[in-house]
């Protein structure tokens, strides 16, 4: 690998799952973090349709980055990916059913994940194809990682299975783990996403903000997370 | 004359080629020019318009068949499912086509339609038609509905001639979303054989539970309609019901098989009331008189219900 990557790549694939991770320090692409990790399953296409679309549409918009015109940046931008995001959303639909149904809208939001654009903005717009490809891989990657350390807890906890695949043996057929209800809702993910931020930022006090004392500064350019 | 087409073709060529040519200058033109000039950000914005217009069309029309197919079989198999007919690995296509046949009916008077072509129509959709669908009056529309087609596409399972199972198309509202899916039951349109819910979205581990095999399980066996005038419901959702009408519901906590009125209630889903109350309105909604009361008065094999 090393002779094919150069260090700027290995850069870009290697920190964002852990140094510069999309969801725990840069806090972007919360709330499909919060919808699609009841299960692995859902959560591994969620994190694979994620990691594609941010990869080719920053490639993709890094390919004519020196030609888009600023007054139109942001729709630019916006246009390859909601088309990138159709297109996944339409193999989906053909070729993985089911995942597709219990996915539902969340698969469309993509375009509105945080992730996508603030790679393309932050990163595709000043570098070349390839390294934006990269990435976009990496930040696909750290997104998945946290998507599915997330979705292990609440599938094990909340119906005491792991990809469908039964664990723990509930109290209703017979077994001795009665199910914590909570984890298989939505609000539980926050619990976990908080923990692990919490967990990243004592490991890596790097990590942790400043505290501010002047709070007129407070806003942030890179804010918001859909 | 074959020389003269020839020349007409070798001109057609160079004509293209000359357009290929005025779109290169063009483009490097365009190219040239500062990013904030306004022809530049027109023509990008039309060149990207179109180069992802054609990506999501191609995309869309050549995976439609395969998008359409996975629809149907994924109906097919819900129904199969609730017929009791659905085995690993069997081809869904012909086991659908060999033993179940759409029907469509007038939820008015209960009398199949026969000018209707039942493998188009689309009864979902209808519903949402202003010219096919009727409006449920409010005091009637227990299953939060607003409302229903004026024809249903119930399926009928046909063994040695005779029918086997009766399938009605159901939906209503419970706790997040409107619950679509399928009862079937026994020729005798009282005795259920099974239920099925295809598309909802309640909490999953608590209402979602509807679509639980161990709990659709319980279904089996249990009786639609009232068959005395004084059923029994004691923890039931309602208390009383006439002879005929719906008594189907779903009770908190498990169902004691031998207290009488039992045949008319299922366990309900714990921790999920709403889903609960919805899925016993919705069920008994469409065994009612706004439902398939009428149809099933017809197609019944024992024309009484015994009392």
């Amino acid at each position: 690998m090393s002779a094919i990557l150069n260090d700027e790549t290995k850069k870009v694939l290697v920190t964002p799952l852990v140094n510069d991770n999309p969801i725990t320090l840069q806090v972007l692409g919360i709330c499909s973090a919060l919808a699609v990790t009841s299960q692995m399953s859902t959560s591994l296409i969620m994190a694979l349709a994620l990691t594609l679309v941010t990869a080719c549409s920053s490639a993709a918009i890094s390919a004519i980055r020196n030609h888009i015109p600023s007054s139109i940046r942001i729709i630019v931008q916006m246009t390859i990916i909601a088309s990138l995001v159709i297109v996944v959303d339409q193999i989906l639909k053909a070729f993985a059913y089911d995942v597709s149904k219990q996915l539902s809208v969340f698969v469309g939001l993509i375009i509105t994940n945080c992730i996508v654009m603030g790679r393309a903005e932050g990163y595709a717009m000043k570098n070349p194809p390839l390294e934006s490809f990269m990435d976009g891989i990496g930040n696909g990657l750290g997104y998945s990682l946290i998507l599915v350390i997330v979705a292990f807890f609440r599938e094990i906890l909340g119906s005491g299975k792991l990809l469908g695949i039964e664990v723990f043996k509930l109290v209703k057929d017979g077994g001795w783990y009665d199910p914590n209800g909570l984890m298989l809702l939505p609000p539980s993910a926050f619990f976990i996403i908080g923990l692990i931020i919490w967990g990243m930022r004592q490991w890596k006090p790097s990590q942790a903000e400043k505290v501010e004392f002047k709070i007129m500064s407070i806003a942030h350019g890179e804010g918001g997370h859909h | 004359m074959p020389k003269c087409k020839q020349i007409e073709k070798l001109n057609a060529t160079l004509e293209q080629y000359e357009q290929y040519r005025q779109f290169i200058i063009y483009k490097d033109k365009i190219l040239a020019l500062g990013n904030d000039s306004l022809e530049k950000t027109i023509a990008i914005a039309v060149a990207l318009c179109l180069v992802c217009a054609v990506l999501v069309s191609f995309a869309a029309v050549a995976l439609k068949p395969l998008q359409v197919g996975n629809k149907a079989a994924d109906m097919k198999k819900n129904i199969l499912d609730v017929a009791g007919l659905l085995e690993d690995g069997a081809d869904i296509n012909k086991a659908f086509s060999d033993k179940i046949e759409a029907k469509i009916v007038d939820l008015e008077t209960g009398e199949y339609v026969e000018n209707i072509n039942a493998d188009e129509y689309d009864q979902r959709k209808a519903a949402k038609d202003p010219v096919q669908n009727v409006s449920i009056p409010k005091d009637k529309d227990i299953a939060h509905i607003r409302v229903k087609a004026k024809y249903a596409k119930v399926f009928l399972v046909k063994e040695n001639g005779g029918i086997k199972s009766i399938i009605l198309p159901i939906n209503g509202y419970g706790l997040w979303s409107t619950l679509y899916g399928f009862l079937s039951l026994d020729p005798d349109g009282q005795t259920v054989q099974s239920i099925n819910f295809y598309d909802q979205q309640e909490t999953p581990g608590l209402g979602g539970e509807v679509v639980n095999p161990k709990w659709r399980a319980l279904w089996k066996g249990k009786k639609v309609y009232a068959e005395t005038d004084q059923p029994s419901l004691e923890k039931g959702l309602i208390t009383e019901a006439d002879i005929g009408e719906p008594a189907l519901s779903l009770i908190k906590g498990s169902v004691d098989n031998t207290k009488a009125g039992s045949q008319y209630q299922v366990d309900g889903l714990a921790g999920a009331t709403l889903t609960s109350t919805g899925v016993t309105n919705l069920v008994r909604y469409w065994t009612s008189n706004e439902g398939f009361a009428p149809y099933l008065k017809k197609v019944r094999t024992v024309k009484e219900v015994k009392s």
